[in-house]
């Protein structure tokens, strides 16, 4: 049986724990407003950038660029992950994590070498302890998610499938779906994969007389590079809102868990002390007996 | 008078939505102007001022290239930054011009003079365009 004093101080500490999640709770859902509102915001880029993208793909030739063409050897598969930086916010990370050490043993697999392009440190650092290549590692800079950010990742991808050091780049992150779901998802970066025009409906057909200034095949060298970071800010932004929302339903769980340890508590605490003042009077009474016998 | 829907987009921010009747742009090949059912055109843009006209008066927007799409009623223009006129920090342009210039000149070897003289010339013309407000 625990004393009164240790029952008392272990409701303390619960409660001050209960303060801490409560808080985060509370810092999460602010972040997670801003994150929305930065999907929100970049929605209209990105979605007039696939349509044009779309309408220019459908006019030229399939393999006009080498962005878009399919190499004929795979020999290196190169997996950029987004992951959050911080922890506490529940199996998020680690289900990225899991998804992309899976999509990189398929790879090996098929005979082709992994490599691992990591932003946010909680993914970094699981990569550099494991026996795949961490080509590079952003840590820290999830916080306050920036197009250049995803230049510059896209620059190294774009740089590195030209040249044919990468054959295949995979995007794996946490898509925002709502605030109960935030599944990680994997994306195939290169070869390019154009969005098609069969989306649009056929009121679009009308405008199909277009005049391109340059050339339709110097347009699109300009477009695809371009495709490729606005896929990666986007995977970025999505990852961050779905951190916020998982460390939201993570926190809300834990001072939900605190509340049910903190009434379990309170109820030995009052057994306990009802104990202790029975034997107490039990003790008294006998003493009296004695006195009286 | 008919007018066109000018909508400029960043990935942070829709920088212009408006009604105009006439737009100037700076096109790869060279400076274009836009009014009302222009013909269907896409067109890459370099780093230059946009100028557009509403209600009797011109403003200017900076572009940091990126490209246009014009169809019948709407146009549209994706740029990876672009800053109204009045939203132009000057003096961190004359800073960046600044640096850009001591770069260029002091380590000309070592030096991505691609990325030089492009921060050199966005420097510039942003704080051209900061002069005509």
């Amino acid at each position: 049986m625990p004393s009164l004093k240790d029952v008392k101080m272990k409701i303390v500490g619960v409660g001050k724990t209960k303060q801490i999640t409560k808080a985060m709770n509370m810092v999460a859902s602010a972040k997670l407003r801003g994150a929305q509102a930065r999907i929100e915001r970049f929605r209209p880029y990105a979605t007039r950038y696939r349509h044009v993208l779309a309408e220019l793909a459908a006019k030229v030739e399939g393999n006009a660029h080498p962005l878009l063409a399919e190499h004929e050897e795979k020999k290196v598969c190169v997996i950029v992950m987004v992951t959050s930086d911080r922890g506490l916010c529940g199996s998020f990370n680690s289900n990225i994590i899991a998804t992309g050490l899976k999509l990189a043993r398929e790879k090996t697999a098929e005979g082709m070498e992994v490599k691992f392009i990591c932003a946010g440190r909680k993914g970094r650092d699981t990569i550099s302890k494991s026996s795949y290549e961490l080509l590079f590692g952003y840590g820290d800079r999830m916080g306050s998610v920036d197009f250049s950010l995803a230049s510059a990742v896209g620059q190294e991808v774009i740089h590195g499938y030209e040249n044919l050091e990468m054959d295949e780049v995979y995007l794996v992150y946490g898509e925002f779906i709502s605030m109960g779901q935030q599944p990680p998802r994997t994306l195939c970066l290169f070869p390019v994969q154009a969005p098609s025009v069969e989306e649009e409906n056929d009121a679009e057909q009308v405008r199909c007389e277009y005049v391109y200034e340059p050339s339709e095949e110097a347009l699109l060298a300009e477009l695809l590079p371009r495709y490729v970071k606005v896929q990666i800010y986007s995977g970025m932004l999505d990852t961050s809102a779905s951190e916020h929302a998982a460390r939201m339903a993570a926190m809300d769980n834990a001072t939900r868990n605190c509340n049910e340890m903190i009434q379990m508590l309170t109820l030995l605490y009052n057994k306990t002390r009802q104990a202790a003042i029975t034997s107490d009077l039990i003790d008294i009474v006998g003493g009296a007996e004695a006195l009286n016998g | 008078m008919s007018t066109l829907q000018l909508e400029v987009v960043t990935p942070d921010k829709k920088v212009v939505s408006e009604a105009v009747e006439y737009v100037s742009c700076p096109g790869i090949e060279g400076e274009f102007g836009v009014m009302p059912h222009h013909v269907s055109l896409l067109s890459g843009l370099k780093v230059g001022a946009l100028r557009y006209d509403a209600q009797g008066k011109s403003q200017f927007v900076f572009i940091s290239g990126g490209f246009a799409d014009v169809n019948n009623k709407t146009m549209t223009v994706l740029a990876e930054s672009a800053e109204l006129a009045q939203d132009i920090d000057e003096a961190r342009a004359k800073a960046a011009k600044e640096r850009a210039e001591r770069r260029l000149v002091e380590n000309a070897e070592t030096l991505d003079s691609v990325r030089a003289h492009a921060a050199l010339q966005r420097a510039v013309v942003r704080l051209e365009i900061a002069s005509l407000r």
